[in-house]
């Protein structure tokens, strides 16, 4: 396989996708050019298998790492094999795929680092359930005082990223909600940081890996993480 | 000696030398034995010398001098505690690491073989 310069690669970490991964990949395939890669993260269905066959190369966590160690596991993928641009989304169809060239333009025309989707900015149809809002609402707020950068999706899992992002969140990703915390890294690096609007739609397979019962406590585990690593050094 | 003095002795003897028997055995590395040995000893050394005991437990203010023994007790308790949270951190990093890397190396040996049975859980 031969990699273009400025070639993307598109990461999709995937826990007991099987019955939507498949099509995913497929779309994804049909419409870009870009090699897709799946981290099963320890799946136990036919995500693995149903991934490989719609055409995705897939990394096989030997067991449950969580979010923030499979999506790592494809940056250090992505790292290794010398791809330039690493584009984000979930395995479970809530991201629009045609919206990916929307995440890609502004790294692709070198004009930021990193390239957040958001699900609030334009015309939005997101309708999330009253504690997600409340959730999003308050990392916002942290996220918009403590760094200083104007976010209003601080939890989109759709995102592109450079190398010199990708090179660091191979060493430094957060493990369990990492995409809050990554603001914090971001600011570190003086990242230039770019949101665009993109659909979101609520899940149509599978379970969030965020329920109501653990909202609480994702919350007061990210702000924690989080404003630990406001006083972290990363050597 | 009253018989707290002679009980105190003897449990924290007989734990210090279960704790020498269990690195001795290689049951239990060295590094985690470090602070159960000191911790033991100094226990030890209180119930031998109790004019130590009443003497420290009064530099700190305590006025019931095995309450102090206590304290010391419980102290070391909680740096063991998190001696094994940081071990157990370290762990976890290493086991990211290393299922990180066996994921790398397999796409890498049997990339592209569809369906291939992984190492099941």
């Amino acid at each position: 396989m031969e990699i273009q310069p400025d070639s993307p690669i598109v990461i999709i970490p995937a826990y007991q996708e099987e019955r939507s991964i498949g099509r995913l990949v497929r779309s994804l395939r049909e419409r870009y050019p870009y090699d897709v890669l799946v981290v099963n993260d320890g799946s136990t269905d036919r995500t693995s298998e149903t991934a490989r066959e719609a055409g995705a190369i897939v990394l096989d966590l030997p067991c449950n790492l969580g979010i923030g160690g499979a999506v790592q596991t494809g940056f250090l993928y992505a790292r290794n094999r010398g791809y330039d641009v690493v584009v984000r989304i979930d395995g479970d169809g809530q991201h629009e795929v045609e919206d990916i060239p929307k995440v890609l333009e502004p790294i692709l025309a070198g004009r930021a680092d990193a390239v957040i989707g958001s699900r609030f900015l334009g015309e939005t149809e997101y309708r999330g359930s009253i504690p997600r809002i409340f959730g999003i609402r308050f990392f916002r707020l942290l996220v918009n005082v403590t760094t200083g950068y104007r976010v209003t999706d601080p939890t989109s899992g759709f995102f592109a990223i450079n190398r010199r992002l990708v090179a660091f969140y191979s060493d430094h990703y957060p493990s369990d909600y990492p995409e809050v915390d990554a603001y914090i890294l971001m600011r570190r690096l003086k990242a230039r940081t770019v949101e665009v609007p993109v659909r979101m739609y609520v899940r149509t397979e599978g379970k969030s890996s965020i329920t109501a019962f653990r909202a609480v406590y994702y919350m007061v585990k990210v702000t924690l993480s989080y404003l630990i690593n406001c006083i972290r050094r990363f050597g | 000696m009253n018989r707290v003095t002679i009980f105190s002795i003897c449990a924290s003897a007989g734990f210090l030398l279960y704790i020498l028997e269990m690195v001795r055995r290689r049951k239990l590395r060295e590094e985690y034995s470090i602070l159960w040995l000191f911790g033991s000893a100094v226990i030890l050394v209180l119930s031998l010398k109790k004019d130590w005991l009443d003497g420290l437990a009064h530099t700190v203010g305590i006025v019931y001098p095995p309450s102090f023994l206590f304290l010391v007790g419980i102290l070391f308790i909680l740096l063991i505690l998190i001696h094994f949270s940081i071990a157990i951190s370290k762990l976890h990093q290493m086991n990211k690491k290393m299922a990180q890397e066996i994921a790398l190396m397999k796409e890498k040996t049997m990339g592209g073989t569809p369906g291939d049975p992984s190492i099941g859980p």
